[in-house]
């Protein structure tokens, strides 16, 4: 499986993505420039975390707007499986291909600690590696993680199966609505979510809870 | 030269953590009867062209591809 990470200015959780991606499959991602408007054939696009354009406007409201998106959505539209992360998850809402918005956190605070999240579906792509229902720890760091939608928005996300993380045991840490962490689209090939799992991977991050999600995202058994 | 001010607010029923702390300030500094506060944007935009309707279709066009996100927020133009 061949993998590509974005880097947008302001972007700067692109080194230990690449690194997670590089540990977990084998293989050094490519990396892809903002103004580049032709992506190689790749399995897995990451859109990774970071400040993208200063969180000008709204976070991810630049970013979702330059050229290098067109050319993520056609490789979404033709099946290319894209992961965003934080900012990457403000992108991919920003560009209108995960539905809603993040909002600034219910606290005004920025939030950066670990939280639990239940896997709330274990029947993607993404999160193959787990199993239904199971708890993992992983780092949060973010000012706009409170995700919103329309009460019918989430009714329909929530009937099919479209949210895949849940802030569990009270530790949601930005008041987003039904704890919301990550939602993936209808056809199962794009997913966002505001918690870091590249951030616990390995036994030198005191965890390897994340380490799953790209097992899974890049089909190789999970270590 | 058209001259426009494009104010973006939150929709209603869209919770505004920014504006519920700016009201309870309000309040610690002892204004009362402020009732709700909701915090919005203001974007001042010169545009070079005399046709002011046309000024005026292409300002809606930039609310609803960048300006506002109409998923929470709305918008309102003026021209000045």
């Amino acid at each position: 499986m061949k993998s590509a990470v974005v880097q947008l200015p302001g972007l700067n959780r692109d080194r230990d993505m690449i690194a997670a991606l590089t540990k977990i499959s084998g293989k050094e991602p490519i990396t892809i420039w903002q103004t580049e408007t032709e992506i190689p054939d790749v399995d897995l696009i990451v859109i990774p975390g970071g400040f993208s354009y200063g969180d000008y406007l709204r976070c991810g409201a630049i970013a979702a707007r330059m050229p290098v998106m067109r050319a993520i959505r056609e490789k979404a539209e033709k099946g290319v499986k894209v992961l965003g992360v934080c900012n990457g998850f403000q992108i991919l809402v920003e560009a209108e291909m995960l539905p809603g918005a993040l909002m600034r956190n219910s606290s005004l605070k920025f939030v950066c600690r670990e939280v639990k999240l239940e896997v709330v579906n274990s029947d993607t792509d993404f999160t193959r590696a787990y199993s239904q229902g199971q708890i993992l720890r992983c780092p949060v760091a973010h000012h706009d993680g409170n995700y919103f939608a329309e009460a019918s928005e989430i009714a329909s996300m929530e009937d099919k199966g479209q949210i895949v993380f849940r802030y569990a045991e009270g530790t949601n840490p930005n008041g987003s609505l039904n704890d919301i962490a990550g939602i993936i689209n209808e056809r199962g090939n794009v997913l966002g979510m505001m918690p870091h799992p590249e951030n616990l991977i390995e036994a030198a991050h005191g965890g390897n809870d994340g380490r799953g999600l790209f097992a899974s995202a890049l089909n190789v058994i999970a270590a | 030269m058209i001259k426009a001010r494009v104010t973006v607010t939150l929709k209603n029923g869209v919770l505004d953590p920014q504006g519920k702390a700016i009201e309870g300030a309000l309040g610690s500094l002892g204004f009362e009867g402020v009732g709700q506060v909701r915090q919005g944007k203001v974007f001042d935009l010169e545009i070079d062209s005399t046709d002011g309707a046309k000024a005026e279709a292409d300002i809606k066009a930039m609310c609803e591809k960048l300006l506002a996100n109409t998923v929470i927020e709305n918008y309102s133009i003026a021209i000045l």
